[in-house]
């Protein structure tokens, strides 16, 4: 496609077009209209002249007869002006007037008839145009009394001419401007879609160019940006991801396989071996179980399919999961506490949701321990818009610093090594909170880490007064 | 001990189907094995099965529309459907087309023989709707609730009363931990950490408290089992 063939194709160019021809019109018609009643203004004055001076002919004749009138209208005749008399004989021989006999005359009576009309005596100018009333007076006279209205027919020019330059200034300058919006949309857009280009030849850093004009292009680029940014952000996951299962991954595998050599070389001791062999199975274990985690991140991350979200009571989970771990705690000298309202519904999934909220009380069991106060408190309570579901403990609590991390995938702090665990459960958490449109916050519990996941209410049945299942 | 079961193995594998035939018949059971979902389905038809272990991806047609099949032409055998897609929806889906249980892959042996003999065991008799259930000198009534040692009355916390009411109506076989999270609480994610455990040895502390052979037994590498073994 040609450059101009571009530019007639835009959008904005097809849109100035139709405009212009509206515009034109539009422009029409107010002038046309203009005109028209112009003219009507104008016939109406002459029409009260040619009235007036019949008027006053007639009383000229009432009071003295032809030769009276003849002297009246000889006298009008000399003044100078527009207006036009004739009066002839029945046999239409000229007593007195300053026009020729025009070859068409009114015939009837009180009428204002348009003609063309010769100035007696000046054949050299052209004939004008001009309105005419015929007036009969009784001894078989006839006397044409008018206007000239060669003044009407230049305002008409002086209009026509007028519509023909503002449509000419409309178009040119319609075309043009047309021209340039579209030239200066095509400019953006091949500026946005070079853009594209490079990004998707790999720069990920590219954003597209905002102009500032808060207009709908820009209000696309920011959302485009917005989206390109959480693709950076998925595709550093991933990256990370990568790198982290290289490390925490192959480690319990090279552990399995360091085991099982061992098993091969102690050949003869069969208790050893047996040993070995679940030591092998319990890692792999493990290992199935990161992969999961893995899986499931992965899958709640790329978004769940909503068929399989349904309506369901998060205070029912958060209590199935406390009593579930509520001895657990109790084994480890802790105190679990529910604090839960009845009957807070949200659109979800119950499985991933107690998964989510059995992650949560597992690192509170696992990390925070305190001798002072050892209690973990379980919450799930609304919050305007927002059920929120929190885990606190009163341990030792996590740095502002750490707390930013605590959810990447495989992410585990310094103090935390030697205990057992992934480094999956808040990276989980957190893809299980995305999944229900909803948050995972790391606060300061002081003392202590507070972890809360928050998920949109859903309105239905919010109201029904369930009695809490203990 | 129950009797033998009969079960047919659908899965394309050749590895993972020969050794689950060989591991089933080590336990006494007789083991036939097929090798894609169409030759599967007819034998499902033709055989008298009390157990049907479908591995959801097989060539020719795939296992959960043979589940699905089977459905429609009336064959009521139970089907445990094994599968490398462990998410919660493929366990939904896949129950959906007509599976009574999901395994997903890769599973221990000793738990997939632990739900294909419940498996077998609910075809065999409507154990279920017993009311009442017994184990040495442990009664349980479902009914009215009430649990007994040696005729004593015993206090059980609603969970534990599940709990204890799932390995009475599995008794003399082993059920597992996941087993008893679906079965008891009713959610199908692994926990973290030894929580079942935590529960049994409640549950143990209130039946088995000062008796000197336990009637819950704790199968190392499966899971647990309730029985008499006084008899």
């Amino acid at each position: 496609m040609t450059a101009l063939g571009k530019l007639f194709r835009t959008t904005a160019f097809k849109l100035s077009v139709a405009f212009l021809v509206l515009f034109s019109v539009g422009a029409g018609l107010v002038l046309a209209s203009v005109g028209a009643r112009v003219k009507e203004v104008l016939d109406e004055q002459i029409e009260q002249t040619v009235d007036a001076e019949i008027r006053a002919l007639s009383e000229q004749y009432t009071q003295g007869g032809i030769r009276q009138l003849t002297d009246a209208v000889e006298r009008r005749v000399r003044a100078p002006g527009g207006s036009l008399y004739l009066l002839t004989t029945q046999s239409g021989d000229v007593i007195v007037g300053n026009i020729d006999p025009p070859r068409f005359v009114p015939i009837e009576k009180d009428e204002l008839v348009e003609t063309i009309y010769q100035r007696r005596g000046e054949p050299e100018i052209a004939p004008h145009p001009a309105l005419l009333r015929l007036f009969l007076i009784p001894g078989g006279f006839r006397l044409l009394i008018g206007h000239d209205i060669e003044d009407h027919r230049v305002l008409r020019d002086i209009l026509r001419n007028a519509l023909g330059v503002s449509l000419f200034w409309l178009v040119l300058v319609g075309v043009f401007g047309g021209l340039f919006v579209s030239y200066r949309m095509i400019e953006r857009v091949d500026i946005m879609s070079a853009s594209a280009r490079r990004i998707m030849a790999g720069d990920m850093n590219e954003r597209l160019a905002v102009s500032g004009s808060g207009d709908e292009l820009d209000r696309l680029a920011e959302n485009f940006n917005a989206m390109l940014a959480r693709i950076a952000e998925l595709m550093a996951g991933l990256r990370e991801v990568s790198d982290n299962i290289a490390h925490d991954l192959k480690t319990p595998l090279t552990r399995m396989r360091n085991r099982a050599e061992s098993a091969l070389r102690s050949g003869d001791q069969p208790e050893k071996q047996k040993d070995a062999l679940v030591a092998i199975i319990d890692e792999a274990d493990d290992l199935i179980a990161v992969f999961n985690a893995l899986l499931m991140i992965a899958r709640a991350e790329a978004g769940y399919s909503t068929d399989n979200l349904a309506l369901c009571d998060a205070a029912a989970v958060v209590s199935d999961m406390a009593e579930m771990y509520e001895p657990v705690a109790e084994e480890q000298g802790i105190t679990l506490a529910l604090e839960s309202e009845s009957g807070l519904m949200v659109t979800g999934n119950r499985e991933l949701l107690g998964q989510a909220v059995v992650n949560l009380i597992d690192n509170a069991l696992k990390y925070g321990r305190s001798e002072k106060d050892p209690r973990i408190v379980v919450s799930a309570l609304r919050a305007g818009e927002w059920i929120e579901i929190a885990v606190a403990d009163h341990g030792l609590g996590v740095s502002a610093a750490d707390r930013q991390r605590l959810t990447g995938r495989f992410v585990r702090l310094e103090n935390s090594r030697s205990q057992p665990g992934s480094g999956l459960g808040l990276s989980m958490a957190a893809a299980i909170a995305r999944l229900h449109q909803g948050t995972l916050r790391i606060e300061d519990n002081s003392p202590g880490l507070r972890v809360t996941l928050s998920l949109p209410a859903t309105r239905k049945n919010s109201q029904s007064i369930k009695p809490n299942e203990e | 001990m129950m009797r033998f079961m009969r079960i047919l193995i659908i899965e394309d594998d050749r590895e993972a189907s020969d050794y689950l035939v060989k591991a089933f018949r080590e336990q006494g059971h007789v083991a036939d094995h097929a090798d894609d979902g169409l030759s599967g389905y007819a034998a499902a038809r033709e055989g008298d099965y009390d157990v049907l272990i479908v591995d959801r991806m097989l060539p020719k047609m795939d296992g959960l529309s043979l589940i699905s099949s089977l459905r429609e032409q009336k064959v009521e055998t139970p089907v445990l459907i094994l599968s490398a897609l462990g998410q919660v929806d493929d366990r939904v889906k896949g129950l959906r087309a007509g599976g009574d249980d999901y395994l997903p892959k890769p599973y221990a042996f000793s738990e997939l023989l632990a739900r294909t003999e419940a498996l077998a065991r609910r075809r065999v008799g409507p154990r279920g709707e017993e009311t009442h259930y017994r184990v040495g000198d442990l009664e349980l009534d479902r009914l009215s609730h009430e649990v007994r040692v040696g005729g004593q009355e015993i206090m059980l916390q609603p969970r534990e009363f599940r709990l204890l009411e799932y390995l009475m109506k599995n008794a003399g076989q082993v059920v597992t931990r996941t087993m008893l999270l679906e079965n008891v609480w009713d959610y199908h994610f692994d926990p973290q950490t030894n929580v079942i455990d935590v529960h049994i040895s409640r549950l143990r502390s209130k039946i088995d408290k000062g008796r000197e052979t336990p009637l819950l037994h704790t199968i190392r590498g499966a899971g647990y089992m309730i029985r008499d073994s006084a008899r």
